[in-house]
């Protein structure tokens, strides 16, 4: 429901990062989504045009990657992978866990029409 | 926000995006940027404005979040019976319409300021923002913000509060943790709400309630409250008072505490060799944060199955 909102804010993102950049329209943008985001990537690519209308960014391609959820485990040590609802270690099933993937909401990186400027 | 990790571009370094820069033109003669930023940048930079707002003034911030109907008003209803002659507080209400709520803080006695959200789903930074601008903070120790009821989109933003409170009513059922990881997992405290309707609804099983919230990877305590019948409101104003004096010696301390909103930024900084600092942690908190049983495991003073909150932040 609030990814329009997250895409709200990423176009303001995109405007200030092609003005700090010379102004090159955004022809690219890449972000990393994890499970534990609350955000879901289906959402956003369905968002993204509509935020994106009239933008820098309206012709830009949207490039999702996923993040894995991935825990750390207090007590034995183990790194393992696991499910939003179910944040247990895969080795000892002990819940004394931190995500050390998986909370991404990220802007990664932004690929621009490159402004004249930059050759100067 | 990422300044440590100078990825920031400005026209300062704009040089780097040039041929044979820092910062590679792509193999089409685009120029890649490297950003690194969360998408809720704004709304980050706005939430750590209002929490240093709040710092400046020694107040606790609490943030709480539930199910639309999961007794969320009431709650501070019988927050204010309980504890309102001995703090002083104000709420900010939020809801796609009506003042409604914020009416009934009111005629408790406490300021209160709806904020109407029209459409949107949750509350944000900036929200908060403009609604500490309509109250009077002069000698308030508390401040509630009444979340949108929802288990989505709330726990997604942080809006500067020190303490994520999350209620599960009886009436809901007790896997709700399951379902809505993102926003169990963003609880400092679990209220088991409604107890009162147990022997009714004798299919809700308390233990498997919290089991549920263990599961999503949560050591928050859960306790059990009835703001109608006053029961369990007790064990609710001790877990307050004990948050307001952390909150007072983090703010002698200089430090702050963020609370476990998702937060891409911080995982930014995970990647840094710091070990023993949770993912959601923001940086600064390094060796100041005691809250977080899931960044600081001792398995020796915190029983997770403890009715009392008191001593989870000793």
């Amino acid at each position: 429901m609030h990814e329009l909102s997250v895409c709200q804010a990423l176009i303001q993102q995109l405007e200030s990062v092609s003005a700090a950049n010379g102004g090159g329209r955004v022809e690219l943008v890449r972000l990393r989504i994890g499970p534990l985001s609350g955000v879901e990537a289906a959402l956003l690519r369905h968002a993204f045009p509509l935020a994106a209308a009239g933008s820098v960014a309206a012709d830009a391609e949207l490039v999702i990657e996923t993040a894995a959820v991935e825990v750390q485990c207090a007590d034995c040590g183990a790194r393992s992978p696991a499910a939003a609802n179910r944040m247990l270690c895969g080795a000892c099933n002990g819940y004394r866990v931190r995500a050390v993937s998986g909370h991404e909401m990220l802007l990664e990186s932004v690929e621009l029409s490159l402004p004249a400027a930059a050759y100067a | 926000m990422c300044d440590t990790c100078g990825c920031n571009i400005t026209d300062g370094n704009r040089y780097l995006v040039s041929p044979g820069g820092r910062l590679e033109q792509t193999a089409d003669g685009r120029a890649a940027v490297t950003v690194l930023k969360s998408l809720l940048d704004e709304n980050d930079h706005q939430a750590m404005h209002n929490r240093a707002h709040f710092d400046a003034r020694g107040i606790l911030a609490v943030n709480l979040m539930s199910s639309p109907g999961a007794g969320k008003t009431a709650l501070l209803e019988a927050t204010i019976e309980a504890l309102g002659d001995r703090r002083r507080m104000v709420v900010i209400e939020g809801d796609l319409e009506t003042e409604n709520d914020a009416e009934r803080i009111r005629a408790k006695g406490v300021e209160a300021v709806q904020i109407a959200t029209g459409s949107a789903c949750h509350l944000d930074a900036h929200m908060v923002h403009d609604a500490l601008h309509r109250l009077d903070l002069e000698g308030v120790e508390l401040v509630f913000i009444e979340n949108v009821g929802n288990l989505v989109c709330p726990a997604s933003f942080d809006l500067g509060q020190h303490a994520n409170v999350t209620l599960l009513s009886v009436p809901e059922g007790d896997d709700k943790p399951a379902k809505y990881p993102v926003m169990f997992r963003a609880a400092d405290l679990m209220l088991l709400t409604k107890t009162d309707l147990l022997p009714v609804l004798d299919d809700f099983d308390t233990v498997k309630a919290e089991q549920s919230l263990r599961l999503v990877g949560s050591a928050a305590p859960v306790l059990h409250v009835s703001p109608r019948k006053g029961s369990g409101i007790d064990h609710w104003v001790v877990w307050l008072e004990g948050e307001l004096i952390a909150q007072r010696a983090r703010v002698a301390a200089g430090t702050t505490r963020r609370p476990a909103i998702q937060s891409a930024g911080a995982t930014l900084h995970a990647a840094e060799p710091a070990a023993g600092v949770a993912a959601h942690e923001h940086p600064h908190h390094h060796g100041h944060e005691h809250g977080d049983p899931l960044t600081h495991p001792h398995s020796d003073d915190h029983d997770h199955e403890h009715p009392h909150a008191e001593d989870h932040r000793t």
